[in-house]
């Protein structure tokens, strides 16, 4: 275990030597904010969506006190899924779509001579892969984990309006109620951290392959294994630093 | 010219390269023979700095490819072409942009000037209108022939092949021989080819080292290798019974 961490501070701190002009890196990261962003907008809306809604009918049938208001769902459904839900939810759902498809990616980069092919010609291969996944990653969770957000409430709003448990104007009055504008820093301060643990983690493994397509696979799930690991670590970690 | 220089090598227990010696010829096609699994693969990654060797040197035109700066590396690299055993060409990445990549990534050439190289080399390897192909869209010859044009379009000094003949048929394989030996004389390049290909062998190697259990146990040429007097050599070009009967007529 301490042999795997060292390896992977080594191969972290790779990423900054020797690298190539910063031009390359911008287009390199364009692409890859595309693959790792609006390639997942619909799978994080889907899910978001019916987390939302399930949280917002869930919270309804818990609360049975006819004292608590039923503006409490729509602040219930919103802590819960600002705070939690969104950003934890987004990064597992990424974890297993982006960490799966960076591992097989750099596997097979690996196993087919591609990544030997960029260090002859004198590339930092590391550097040149991996470094625009990550700050693509750094930079699209954050904007996933908003929109998994927004996308969390409407799905309480439908949900709680379309089955009569609450009508709009209580739960609007719910979200608004005693807003707080660090929730939504501190889930995207979530995000970002997820967004460097699934990305690297993930290249790490792929960027380490060896044999063949069997090596392949089997990288791919240890980095969807192993990234789930890092996001719930990340997360506690996280909230015990600002919240604590 | 390179020179190899006592090269050892290890993985774990096993020692695969043996005090290995050798000086590689420019203009020349430098061919490193030898059954499977006997370390001329290895041989070759070592050379192009894919494994860093346990002892020894491999010096480019004199200068010190191991143990150079990290500017000196870097400045050798960029003088070095290969063409990899499965091509290793961009999946994601269509023919001309596959070629193309060397420049981008290494030159400050403008656009045209790039195209005009890509469409320069991939002519010269007899490839034309698969500018906007990809690599499964083609086929394992013309993969091969794109990793050639990918190789030389830095107008390279050293030109390094892994098995360019592997999963080819022999009068592709051929072509695809022949077109690295115009192109060592073409460009009066430094060629190392690793093969285990007695048809390779005979067309163009100009130079011939026969590896057996990681060491150098022959050197010599296409002329000299038929009537070398080493039992291992005489047996790997003799491997079937056809060249034995013919042998001994």
């Amino acid at each position: 275990m301490i042999t795997r961490v060292g390896k992977f501070v080594f191969f972290f701190a790779g990423l900054f030597r020797n690298r190539e002009r910063f031009s390359v890196y911008v287009n390199l990261v364009f692409e890859e904010c595309i693959l790792i962003g609006i390639d997942s907008i619909f799978i994080v809306a889907i899910v978001s969506t019916f987390i939302g809604g399930v949280t917002a009918i869930q919270t309804a049938h818990s609360l049975v006190s006819p004292l608590v208001p039923l503006y409490m769902i729509g602040l219930i459904t919103r802590d819960m899924t600002v705070l939690e839900l969104a950003p934890t939810f987004t990064g597992v759902i990424l974890a297993g779509k982006i960490g799966s498809s960076i591992a097989g990616n750099l596997g097979t980069m690996r196993i087919t001579e591609q990544i030997d092919a960029l260090e002859v010609m004198g590339i930092n291969a590391s550097s040149y892969l991996v470094l625009p996944k990550i700050i693509a990653g750094m930079l699209m969770f954050p904007l996933l984990t908003i929109l998994s957000g927004v996308l969390c409430l409407y799905g309480g709003y439908l949900a709680g309006t379309l089955t009569e448990i609450i009508t709009a104007e209580e739960y609007v009055r719910g979200i608004r109620f005693q807003f707080d504008g660090y929730n939504v820093m501190f889930a995207v301060i979530k995000a970002v951290v997820f967004g460097f643990l699934i990305t690297s983690v993930s290249a790490y493994q792929g960027f380490f392959t060896r044999g063949g397509s069997l090596e392949v696979g089997k990288a791919s799930t240890d980095a969807v294994k192993n990234s789930c690991i890092a996001v719930l670590i990340g997360d506690f970690v996280v909230a015990q630093l600002l919240m604590a | 010219m390179i020179e190899v220089k006592n090269i050892n090598k290890s993985f774990k227990e096993k020692h695969v390269l043996q005090d290995v010696n050798a000086i590689l010829e420019k203009g020349k096609s430098n061919l490193i023979i030898g059954a499977s699994g006997t370390g001329k693969s290895v041989l070759l990654k070592t050379i192009i700095g894919l494994n860093k060797p346990d002892t020894g040197a491999i010096l480019y035109n004199g200068k010190d490819f191991i143990n150079g700066t990290e500017d000196e590396i870097k400045s050798i690299r960029r003088e070095m072409g290969v063409l990899f055993q499965g091509s290793a060409l961009f999946d994601s990445k269509n023919v001309e942009q596959n070629v193309m990549f060397p420049l981008d990534a290494l030159t400050h050439m403008g656009k045209e000037e790039k195209l005009d190289r890509v469409n320069f080399c991939l002519q010269r390897v007899g490839l034309e209108n698969v500018n906007k192909l990809f690599p499964s869209e083609i086929s394992g010859g013309m993969q091969k022939r794109v990793g050639i044009a990918r190789a030389i379009v830095m107008n390279p000094q050293f030109l390094f092949c892994d098995e360019p003949n592997s999963g080819l048929d022999p009068l592709t394989s051929i072509r695809i021989d022949n077109l690295i030996a115009e192109i060592t004389q073409e460009y009066k390049t430094t060629t190392v080819v690793v093969t285990h290909d007695m048809n390779s062998v005979m067309e163009i190697g100009d130079k011939v080292i026969f590896m057996y259990k990681g060491k150098k146990l022959w050197e010599g040429d296409n002329k000299t290798i038929l009537n070398s007097g080493v039992e291992e050599l005489d047996n790997f070009v003799f491997a079937n019974k056809l060249l034995r009967k013919l042998k001994s007529i």
